[in-house]
């Protein structure tokens, strides 16, 4: 029995997270469709937490691969354990065993470290697999990639070619800092995370603080999607939004609009770069806390 | 992956269905959207899903599979309405921003941009390439443009004759393939000073016992330079538009790693249309692209754009960007500035190429010059191409 889309909502709120309708269909076609997802979107706009929220969804386990610049495939599929093979290498030799027989036995499974991609094609039961962060990994990488996703096999010279005991579900985010590959996106299903609208912001930090009243909820998500519109370097994302609340909630602050002090002065959580924080002077916060609040 | 699980030639789903399903597909590919068989069978089973019940859930659903890129997200609801509400726009649903690669250019950037007589210029100017590229020696890489030595020197502007219109366009493109060429061997020359590897060295010598016989080095991953060129082409640089663009084809086609812009009160990325091989139809298109809607030049604007939507992704730490403009700025000097700051920020270098420096008795005067300047790696000349050339041993030296 295939899952169905309301159920995927539900679930997605049952493990607290604030979906959309969008990504819950974009959800359920990758249970119904079979294929991987890829989530673009600005940093902080809450991609990563899709897959972790599918995790929960699907009550799978998380198995999580952040890309960077030179990744090959030692570090994402897997690594033998040359410590121990040379130890095993030399306690044999002294047992007086042939070459062969040695070799063989170092180049057993015992000796095989897992790495994520290994690992998500090994589980008993399909893990969610997330690729974090793939436009930073480079091209080669990328190409590799495409292969394991559409095979879901790979070889170890060594071993042999290991085949996937169940396909995991692949979420893979992109910050667009480099244009990926057409054939990569065709394989995939695709879905532009947005930062969230105000209403879903303050359903947000509900959920998330459960300390923070409705009121102040809302007037935190107003500012902040107001503060977004400013022209910022570096443009607030949802986890400051959250600490934003969480320190105006912690200094007891109930109405933005009577202490603008206090805004003014938290507005660290939001803003990371000197250039921004000058823009956003005292006239300026206030001029937005008068249109929001 | 195949959706075993769905059969396609199922009956629930009827002819006509299908037949618009087939159509909103063509419609979509009309629309520059990468479709193919996978996407239309998945897009059946969509179908014959519950999704398909109400739109609310099968436009979503049909999004997420079609879409690949954020500008399709953004347009496929558009396409999508035209279509499943079928008023009448079947076909190619021209969309603002997007080039209309079928019209014919109201305006050519000088004659140039017009295809030479003779056919097939690129042809014999390849063919000339590829000589250079036999041979090892340097000095023979500058062959070609050596024989034109005059018109290398001659300022664009007093060129007339649309031959030798031609044949300095025709260099403009070479220059930035010889460019590439050498900067590339530069690169391979500098490199020394190696690291061991130590897990790959142990890895190849388990076999060994763990004595290290053969060692393995790290190699230096050396990023490719990379141009990214801003050309002005509103109207005070008129004169010179059309051989930049020859220029930057060259560019585009010759390095790996470039991307190309053009602006006047706008910014558009232009290198997608100039990785086309036909010359004359890339500059061609790129000619309408390069349209001024009058009203001057907005650097500051186009520079703010730049930063703010394309910086993050066409830079990285060795970039050099290329401005080609006249400094000619209606806007805010101020803008002009800031907007550079940033930009200088983020890139290696910051070349600013003028033609209007080859101009006796030239001061850089106008105000967003004077804005820019502080934020300049490189101010240099280019009104021919000998200082055109003169650019490489810069860029080989970044």
């Amino acid at each position: 029995m295939q899952i169905t889309r309301d159920q995927i909502s539900d679930r997605l709120a049952q493990v607290g997270y604030v979906a959309d309708r969008d990504i819950a269909t974009a959800l359920w076609l990758m249970e119904y469709l079979k294929r991987p997802l890829l989530l673009e979107g600005e940093a902080g706009v809450g991609k990563t937490e899709v897959a972790k929220a599918l995790a929960g969804v699907h009550d799978a386990e998380l198995i999580r691969l952040q890309c960077y610049e030179g990744l090959d495939q030692n570090a994402a599929l897997y690594e033998w354990n040359y410590q121990r093979q040379l130890l095993a290498i030399k306690a044999r030799e002294g047992a007086g065993e042939n070459a062969d027989a040695i070799e063989e036995h170092i180049f057993s499974e015992r000796y095989l470290l897992e790495r994520p991609l290994l690992a998500a094609i090994r589980r008993p039961t399909p893990p969610v697999l997330l690729v974090d962060e793939v436009d930073r990994a480079d091209e080669e990488f990328e190409a590799f990639l495409l292969e394991l996703l559409s095979d879901f096999q790979v070889s170890v010279p060594e071993l042999g070619t290991i085949k996937a005991v169940s396909i995991p579900r692949v979420v893979l985010t992109s910050n667009g800092t480099r244009e990926l590959s057409d054939a990569l996106r065709r394989r995939c299903l695709y879905h532009y995370v947005d930062f969230p609208e105000v209403d879903r912001e303050a359903r947000i930090i509900l959920a998330r603080l459960p300390g923070v009243d409705a009121a102040l909820a809302l007037q935190v998500a107003r500012m902040v999607a107001a503060v977004r519109k400013e022209d910022l370097r570096k443009v607030p994302g949802v986890a400051e939004t959250l600490d934003w609340a969480a320190t105006l909630a912690g200094l007891d602050v109930h109405d933005l609009r009577q202490e603008p002090e206090a805004v003014h002065e938290t507005m660290i959580c939001l803003i990371k770069t000197h250039e921004d924080r000058a823009r956003l002077s005292r006239e300026v916060t206030e001029r937005l806390l008068g249109k929001v609040a | 992956m195949p959706a075993t699980a769905i059969d396609p030639s199922a009956e629930s789903i009827g002819a006509g269905a299908r037949r618009r399903l087939a159509g909103f597909a063509r419609t979509l590919r009309d629309n520059g959207f990468k479709v193919g068989l996978a996407e239309t069978r998945d897009a059946l089973a969509i179908l014959q899903s519950p999704a398909s019940t109400r739109r609310s859930s099968l436009k979503p659903a049909l999004r997420a599979l079609f879409a690949a890129t954020r500008s399709d997200w953004e347009r496929f609801d558009e396409v999508f309405d035209a279509y499943w509400s079928g008023t009448g726009m079947r076909r190619k649903t021209t969309l603002s921003g997007e080039p209309a690669a079928s019209a014919a250019p109201l305006r050519r950037l000088g004659q140039a941009a017009a295809p030479s007589p003779h056919g097939l210029p690129d042809h014999v100017e390849r063919r000339a390439h590829a000589d250079g590229d036999d041979a090892a020696d340097p000095g023979g890489r500058r062959e070609g443009a050596s024989r034109a030595e005059n018109l290398s020197q001659t300022d664009i502007r007093h060129v007339a004759d649309p031959d030798e219109i031609a044949k300095v366009h025709a260099l403009a493109a070479r220059l930035a393939r010889t460019m590439r060429a050498r900067l590339v061997r530069r690169q391979q020359a500098r490199r020394r000073g190696q690291r061991l590897d130590i897990r790959r060295t142990i890895h190849r010598n388990v076999s060994k016992g763990g004595t290290p016989l053969d060692l393995v080095w790290r190699r230096r991953k050396v990023k490719p330079l990379r141009l990214v060129v801003l050309l002005d082409a509103s109207g005070s640089m008129n004169l010179y538009t059309a051989f930049f663009v020859r220029f930057l084809h060259g560019v585009v086609d010759a390095f790996r790693e470039a991307e190309a812009f053009v602006f006047h009160t706008r910014l558009a990325h232009v290198s997608p249309s100039l990785r086309d091989r036909d010359v004359t139809r890339a500059v061609e298109r790129l000619a309408l692209m390069a349209q001024g809607i009058g009203g001057g030049t907005r650097i500051g604007d186009s520079l703010a754009t730049f930063n703010r939507w394309h910086a993050r992704r066409v830079i990285n730490s060795r970039t050099a960007v290329i401005i080609v403009s006249d400094g000619y700025d209606t806007g805010e000097p101020e803008r002009l500035a800031a907007e550079m700051a940033r930009l200088r920020r983020r890139c290696r270098r910051i070349i600013w190429l003028n033609p209007l420096i080859g101009w006796r008795d030239f001061r850089p005067e106008a105000r967003g010059m004077q804005a820019a300047l502080p934020h300049v790696d490189l101010f240099a000349p280019a009104h021919n191409l000998e200082s055109l050339a003169a650019l490489e041993p810069y860029l080989a030296r970044i």
